[in-house]
């Protein structure tokens, strides 16, 4: 049971040299993702997206506001919210196995089981067969099913994904938000998360969410929030798909002069 | 990638007109008087036979790779010095103004401190080869970890890792890649100061040799001395590189 809580969120960085201004990342930004809900930051680039997940992680710490999980502050990193980057961070000196192994290792699991929880996450993003590959030896889809695996086999109470599929071509990006899709539909209790996913394809955000967040541009602030009710497994086709797509993008419109 | 045979031998073209050229020079420009200044290649060749027959170069050799693995083995105390340099910014802080002092003074201007320091002989030769060494390490170590990917530190971060875990388990091993090659130049460099030094403070070694041989004029064996110290620099560089292509597979892949 894991809920997030972003109340009165601001992100302040100060200019680099005298007499720089403050960049405002982040303004007043408040919203809750419930238990077990996929929830979607959506924005183009430089409207504090990214950022907003960084302070989730623990790496930055906001200039105003608090940022609860569980009704806890958020401080230092912690297994509990594992991060699954844009350009994969798995460990090049390491095998897939190790590095889906590093996060038990660290939270000091028992070898027998270890083997056991990787064995079992690399199965369900369908990499059995590739344990002893190293990351170069794997295609820009396989490294990031790799580290998908890795941040769910600490068993975290957030998962939280920064454009994992943006650095993929178009074809391996279907298909990842595709099996995205079908891990989250299952009933294991042990892939289904809280998630979080930071994203600039309004596709992408229906496809996957329970729950969008739209943010306007920098300052990022809450511009709407979202609900998606649709069956899953979704269609790009269906009517109320693209419904919902134009009138996302109507919204973003709104902010920004240029579509994507 | 394996280069096929013949194209290897095309490579040696330019190599075998010179050495032809030598050989031209030393035996139809040259006359009896000057030719002791550059013996023909075959000359060489037969020096090399004796050199290595009679045991004198083995002996030699053998002194001067000591010393080098003695100072090198000194000069790796660089890399955790330059782990702590590159990860705290206090410990940069403090030791980065005696590093900008030290680092531009090249090792042979410590010769003559060296001496009176250590005398002549070895611990003199080894001081001056670990200045050679310790330098190109240690600035490679410094950017190396400095060059560490953010998002595998935060990695490593969210997936439980302390302090010591991410810089055992990510950073070093991270900037191992850049540590190898500043000890591929740091054992280059030392490998250069140690002939220097070898020259004005030691009794043995590849250094004495020849500069022994020149006092008695004997050019083919200082020919054969200094053809000795290329190959043995040469053979040390690619043993690295050979080495790092087995034991780094991933480490190519990461520096692209």
């Amino acid at each position: 049971m894991s809920t997030v809580t972003i109340d009165g969120v601001a992100k302040v960085y100060p200019g680099h040299g005298a007499g720089d201004e403050p960049v405002h990342a982040l303004e007043s930004v408040s919203f809750r993702v419930a238990d077990r809900e996929f929830c979607s930051l959506l924005g183009h680039s430089g409207c504090g997206k990214t950022t907003l997940l960084m302070m989730l992680a623990g790496f930055e710490q906001p200039t105003a506001g608090t940022i609860l999980v569980d009704d806890r502050p958020v401080g230092a990193p912690a297994w509990q919210r594992t991060v699954v980057f844009q350009d994969y961070a798995l460990f090049p000196w390491m095998t897939v196995e190790e590095n889906v192994a590093f996060g038990l290792e660290m939270k000091k699991v028992a070898p027998a089981r270890r083997r056991e929880v990787v064995r079992h996450n690399l199965e369900l993003v369908g990499l059995k067969g590739f344990e002893r590959r190293y990351p170069h030896q794997l295609s820009g889809g396989m490294k990031q099913r790799v580290s998908i695996a890795r941040a769910l086999a600490v068993d975290p109470a957030v998962l939280l994904m920064d454009e994992p599929f943006a650095a993929l071509d178009a074809q391996n990006r279907s298909r990842m938000q595709e099996e995205m899709g079908r891990i989250l539909a299952s009933d294991d209790p042990a892939v289904r998360k809280t998630m979080v996913l930071v994203t600039h394809s309004i596709e992408e955000a229906i496809l996957l969410s329970d729950h969008i967040v739209v943010l306007t541009r920098r300052p990022g602030r809450v511009k709407e929030q979202i609900r998606v009710d649709l069956p899953r497994p979704r269609q790009e086709g269906d009517p109320a798909f693209v419904a919902l797509r134009e009138r996302i993008r109507a919204l973003i419109h709104d902010e920004y002069e240029i579509e994507t | 990638m394996p280069v096929p045979a013949l194209s290897r031998v095309r490579h040696l073209g330019l190599l075998a007109a010179v050495v032809a050229a030598w050989w031209a020079v030393s035996t139809h420009v040259l006359d009896e008087s000057t030719r002791a200044l550059l013996p023909p290649p075959q000359a060489i060749a037969v020096a090399a036979w004796e050199l290595a027959t009679s045991g004198d170069l083995w002996r030699h050799l053998r002194d001067s790779l000591k010393r080098e693995v003695i100072a090198f083995l000194w000069a790796t105390s660089a890399i955790p010095l330059g782990i702590a340099m590159g990860w705290w910014r206090a410990v940069e802080d403090q030791f980065d103004p005696l590093v900008e002092v030290l680092r531009p003074i090249p090792p042979l201007a410590w010769i003559p401190l060296s001496i009176l320091w250590f005398g002549v002989g070895d611990t003199q030769n080894e001081f001056i080869i670990f200045l050679g060494c310790f330098f190109p390490i240690l600035l490679n170590t410094i950017t190396g970890v400095k060059g560490v990917e953010a998002n595998l530190i935060r990695a490593a971060r969210c997936l439980g890792a302390g302090e010591a875990s991410v810089l055992w388990r990510v950073v070093l091993r991270a900037a191992l890649p850049q540590i190898v090659t500043g000890v591929r130049v740091g054992l280059g460099v030392g490998w250069m100061a140690l002939v220097a030094a070898e020259l004005v403070g030691a009794s043995t070694g590849l250094g004495f040799l020849i500069n022994d041989a020149r006092t008695v004029l004997r050019t083919d064996y200082v020919i054969v001395g200094m053809a000795t110290i290329g190959l043995v620099g040469l053979g040390i560089d690619r043993a690295i590189r050979v080495a790092v292509a087995r034991l780094m597979p991933w480490s190519r892949a990461m520096s692209r």
